[in-house]
Parts: structure tokens; C-alpha cells; sequence
């Protein structure tokens, strides 16, 4: 039982875990990551892949909206953007992965600053309006720029090289995205530590007050769309380096949509519901379809059923968040942890 | 020498005029309050000045400048400090966070450097850390509350949250709109010295808008008087109080016995 926590430096009490529990329980995840590939089989590594490529634009994507305010429904073709980079650049040149992977962040930052201009001048909903076109637009190109994308034929991309490696599998790929991963929640986390990241939260929450102190609006508008949409960049070319293949049908509204609710339902505006909600918006399809395949014996077709009703539990769990959770999972966490935070003595 | 002044400034909404030629200098290191009926257009005097409205005419300058073309955010750079009348401070946002973006203009940290949370980003964080603890927090007694959620907290405290908040800029003109507004005594006092102080230890010029006549007369060395969007009076507290212009602008009448009254009756509270 902890009862406080005292510090002798300012540094100390600006720190990102501020209790030595913190550090342990951060230890403790760590080392579970390691342990993980040792114990799971191919479907769960494939699922835990997916996971973190869905945490990274997720993370973005709650910067730009749950952050700075900025509801956005492009980050699935923002996406799109990277992987189609990391896929040119596989083609076309001779590029390490490494470098591929962050000309797919820097080429979705250019367009992400492109899409976000529309953000200067409009707010809410008609900014949700706008983000769509821009992801319509993208989609137009995918499917019509074919000297570059191919068209609706899609893109093949050789899996990822590196130090000789070839990491074309699930339980390899696991070790290339995990800590790339653990490196951008980090770096989000640290963001919302520094004036940059308390420019974003002035901007949501009052933009009056945030522009009399000194808060440049559009700069640091422009600034959120720009690191979300580098999220997103990087999660795009795992995408790409991950399936092996893509084509426009990879990146749909949908999808964006997906985002949105993962943010909603993990918690607006903390890091750890980016986590959480990409982790169980992820999950969520998996448990319907072991749903479907225990009730494929007495219900006629039940697999046929499999999409609507996955799109329909999106939809419940985006209005049961906002109507009984709108904290989300994040929220419930922290219910959890001030239990027991004297606990036994009070609860 | 005078540090911010106000030079024939007219805005109009439509047909409605909120000023009219409106002039008024502040010397550096005193306190001045504007004051007149409701409706007078004394917020919209303050948001000429911080930059929200553009007037149809006139200049502002601050410290000889011309900063009448420049944004809010550019003018706060420049050393404008303001509050609201009705708090205007982030709600779910920590104390601390609140009174650490207040120092926004004087960092540097970009983007890039503060996701890497290295060196100077670091030290710089730490160095307004320690700054506010020790010139804000301190002064105006909020310490304790350092970790708490605004919103949770009393109006008397927020009210001197959103004071912490324009000190942290470290402003050269502080602008304080009603600061004591619906504050009970005791507040109304602890406002009041911390407004003194931050005049004689800062060192800040400060400009209030203000109804509580008490204060105004107590603390502030020159006061202008505003009405239907026009100057009518201006000058030191006694020479204002005995102006029958503004006595009739508060009164429309010109009974003046009950307005001296007023005047002096509420001078208690500060």
C-alpha cells in the first residue's frame, strides 16, 4: 500500500511514472511482450500484430480527436497513403525498411497537413464532413493514379529485410512492430507532457483562452493533424509490410470508422484508452466469431451473418460508450486501480 | 512613461456602435480600471485591446508599438496578459497544467523535441516548473491545490487560478476583467492585495474593468469612465467621483447624494 508519494526534484515529480509501482507494473509489460511469442501460436501472434498496428493509428488518430478536438474520419486513408508509399518505394527502389517506413510517415504527414487545412475555418462535424472528402478523394486516387498504385488490381510488397532477416511472418513481424509500438505510445505520452501537447488540449477545450495565451490556433491545428496523420503514415506501412499486399478496398470509410470507435470506447484524450481500445475493438470481431462458430450448428448460415452483426456491434458499443461510459475503458481502469489503492484498509 | 494606449478607437456591430472614439493611455506601473454601466463597452474596449475584434478605427500600442493589426496570440507574445469575466479556464485540466500553459509564450519546445523529451525539452519543462512553484504558486497561495482538477474547485480559487495563469506569462500589461465579480468580503480582499502586489512586486501595469466602486477607489491610481461606448470621464479616483457626468451616467438623474452613497459605502469591501 502506497500512501504517497514524495519527491525531491521537480524533474523527479515531471516524471512519465511517477511511483516506483508504476515502474514495475511497466516492467511487467514489458517482459510479457518478450514472453508472449513463446507462448502463443501463429493466430494469436497474427492477432497481436494487428493489435499494434491498430494501437499506432489509433494513438494518432486520439491525438488529432480526442487531444486537440478535431474529429477526423480519414485516418483509414491516411493510412492507405503510407502503405501505398511503402509499396511504391518496395517496387520501385532499393530502400532499407526502415527508411521505407518513415518516408511513409513523412509522405502522410504532407497529406495529413493538406487534409487538415480545412480545420482553420470550420469545426465539428462539417470538419467530420471535410475529413471524408479528403478520404474520398484519396480513395479516387488510389484506384485511379495506376502508374503508381496499380489500380483496383493492388500492390504486392516482399516482406521486410533487416540485418538479413526476412520478416515474413507473424511470429517475426511480432518483434519488428511491438517495439516500434511501445516507442510511439511512448512518444505520445511524452508529448502531453510539454507545452505542445497542453497547446493541443487549449485548443479543444477553449479556443479563446488558448489564442490569449499566446496558442497560435491554426499552427497548432495543423501540427495535430500532422503528428496523427505521421501515426497513421507508420501504421499504413506496417499494414502494407503485414498483409503482403494491398489494393483501395484495404483502406475504406469503415475503417476510419473503426478508429474513431476504438478511440471512443478506450477513452478520448489518454493514452492508455488508445491502448485499450484498439485492443478490444480488435478483439471484438474474433469473439463474434467464435460466437458464430458455437452457434453454427443450430442457426441456418450464421456466417453469413458475420458482418452485419460486426457492424452493428461497432455501432452499439460507439452509442453504450458515449451514453454509459464516455470516459471508456481508460476510465473504468482508473475506477479499478483507486479501488485498490488502499486497499484492504479502505475500498 | 505610458505603456499601452488607446488612440481614437471606434468598433461597430452592424449599426449598434459598442465605441466610439475611445482614447485612454495607462502609465507603466500603475493600476487603472475602466468602468460604466452595463453595456457600456468596457469588454469590448478589453477585447479590442487583446486583439478578439478588429475596430473599424483607432491604434493601439503597446510600449509605442503599433500592435492594432496583430492577432491575439501575437499581442500575448508581446506581454498581454488577460482574464475573463466569466473564468475561462480549462476545466478538466489540473491546476498545474492550467497555470503551465499560462507560460506558453515564454518556451520554445517544438513538437519533434517534445515527443523525444530530451534535453531541452526536458530542462525546460523542469525550469518552468520550478519557476511557477516558486513565483506563482507561492504568491498567490495555491500550492496546496497544485494537483486538483479546476473544476472541482471553489469560484474564489479558480478566479485566482485564471490570475496564476495570465502571471505566468510574466506580462507586461495584465488585464483583469472583473476580477472580484461575485466574490464574497473575504475574497474580495485577498484579490485585492494580491492585485496590489502584483503591481509593487511584480512590477506588472495592470488595467481593470470593474463594478465593485469600493476597489476601484481603493486601489487604483487613474480611472476611466465609460458610457454608451464613449469616454466621458478620466482621471484619478477622487477627481472621477465628483464628475457629474459620471455621476449621472450611473444615476441618469442627478441625484447625487445617493450615488456619493454608493461610492463610499462599498469602499469597506476592498
Amino acid at each position: 500500500m502506497r500512501i504517497g508519494s514524495p519527491k525531491e526534484t521537480y524533474a523527479a515529480d515531471e516524471s512519465l511514472f511517477r511511483t516506483r509501482t508504476q515502474w514495475v507494473w511497466f516492467g511487467i509489460l514489458l517482459l510479457s511482450l518478450a514472453l508472449y511469442p513463446f507462448v502463443a501460436n501463429l493466430y494469436w501472434l497474427f492477432l497481436a500484430c494487428l493489435i499494434c498496428i491498430n494501437i499506432i493509428s489509433a494513438t494518432g488518430l486520439n491525438i488529432l480527436t480526442g487531444y486537440t478536438g478535431q474529429v477526423s474520419l480519414g485516418q483509414a486513408a491516411f493510412m492507405g497513403v503510407g502503405a501505398y508509399t511503402v509499396a511504391w518505394l518496395d517496387n520501385n527502389a532499393t530502400t532499407p525498411f526502415i527508411l521505407n517506413l518513415l518516408a511513409a510517415g513523412v509522405m502522410t504527414t504532407l497529406v495529413g497537413l493538406v487534409a487538415g487545412l480545412p480545420s482553420l475555418r470550420v469545426k465539428g462535424l462539417y470538419l467530420a464532413i471535410a475529413t471524408i472528402a479528403a478520404s474520398f478523394i484519396l480513395q479516387f486516387v488510389f484506384i485511379n493514379w495506376e502508374s503508381v498504385t496499380r489500380g483496383t488490381r493492388g500492390i504486392n510488397i516482399q516482406p521486410p529485410q533487416l540485418f538479413g532477416m526476412e520478416f515474413d511472418n507473424p511470429d517475426t513481424f511480432y518483434w519488428l512492430v511491438v517495439p516500434v509500438t511501445v516507442l510511439m505510445v511512448i512518444l505520445a505520452a511524452n508529448l502531453f507532457r510539454t507545452r505542445v501537447g497542453r497547446a493541443f488540449i487549449a485548443v479543444r477545450d477553449r479556443d479563446i483562452s488558448a489564442s490569449v495565451l499566446g496558442i497560435n490556433l491554426p499552427l497548432y491545428k495543423l501540427m495535430s493533424f500532422a503528428i496523427a496523420s505521421f501515426y497513421a503514415g507508420i501504421a499504413g506501412g506496417f499494414y502494407a509490410y503485414f498483409f503482403g499486399s494491398i489494393n483501395p478496398e484495404s483502406f475504406p470509410l469503415l475503417m476510419s470508422i473503426f478508429f474513431l470507435a476504438a478511440i471512443i470506447v478506450g477513452g478520448l484524450g489518454t493514452i492508455l484508452g488508445s491502448i485499450l481500445g484498439a485492443v478490444f475493438m480488435t478483439l471484438t470481431p474474433e469473439l463474434l466469431r467464435y460466437g458464430v462458430d458455437v452457434l453454427e450448428p443450430f442457426v441456418q448460415d450464421a456466417s453469413a451473418l458475420l458482418s452485419p452483426v460486426r457492424t452493428l456491434v461497432f455501432g452499439l458499443l460507439i452509442v453504450g460508450f458515449l451514453l454509459f461510459e464516455p470516459h471508456g475503458l481508460a476510465e473504468i481502469w482508473r475506477r479499478v486501480r483507486r479501488f485498490f489503492h488502499l486497499w484492504p484498509f479502505r475500498n | 512613461m505610458n505603456i499601452l494606449n488607446v488612440d481614437g478607437v471606434s468598433l461597430a456591430f452592424g449599426g449598434v456602435h459598442a465605441l466610439r472614439d475611445v482614447s485612454l493611455s495607462v502609465a507603466e506601473g500603475t493600476i487603472t480600471a475602466v468602468i460604466g454601466p452595463n453595456g457600456a463597452g468596457k469588454t469590448s474596449l478589453f477585447n479590442a485591446i487583446s486583439g478578439f475584434y478588429r475596430p473599424q478605427a483607432g491604434r493601439v500600442y503597446l510600449e509605442g508599438s503599433d500592435i492594432s493589426r496583430t492577432g491575439p496570440p501575437r499581442r500575448a507574445a508581446l506581454g498581454l496578459g488577460r482574464t475573463f469575466q466569466n473564468i475561462a479556464l480549462f476545466r478538466g485540466m489540473t491546476v498545474m497544467d492550467n497555470v503551465k500553459l499560462g507560460a506558453h509564450v515564454r518556451t520554445r519546445t517544438g513538437p519533434l523535441a517534445a515527443m523525444f523529451y530530451l534535453g531541452r525539452a526536458r530542462r525546460e519543462e523542469v525550469r518552468i516548473r520550478s519557476e511557477i512553484e516558486r513565483e506563482v504558486f507561492d504568491f498567490l497561495e495555491i500550492d496546496h491545490i497544485r494537483r486538483s482538477p479546476v473544476a472541482a474547485l471553489p469560484y474564489g480559487l479558480q478566479k485566482r487560478v485564471e490570475l496564476a495563469r495570465a502571471l505566468a506569462m510574466r506580462p507586461k500589461v495584465l488585464m483583469l476583467d472583473e476580477p472580484v465579480a461575485g466574490m464574497n468580503r473575504e475574497e474580495k480582499e485577498d484579490m485585492a492585495r494580491f492585485i496590489l502586489d502584483v503591481k509593487e512586486q511584480w512590477g506588472v501595469t495592470v488595467l481593470m474593468v470593474e463594478h465593485d466602486m469600493g476597489m476601484v477607489m481603493d486601489i487604483c491610481d487613474q480611472v476611466y469612465v465609460l458610457n454608451f461606448g464613449q469616454r466621458i470621464a478620466g482621471g484619478p479616483p477622487a477627481e472621477v467621483q465628483q464628475n457629474p457626468d459620471v455621476i449621472e451616467a450611473y444615476l441618469g438623474a442627478d441625484d447625487m447624494t445617493t450615488l456619493r452613497e454608493r461610492l463610499r459605502g462599498d469602499r469597506g469591501a476592498a
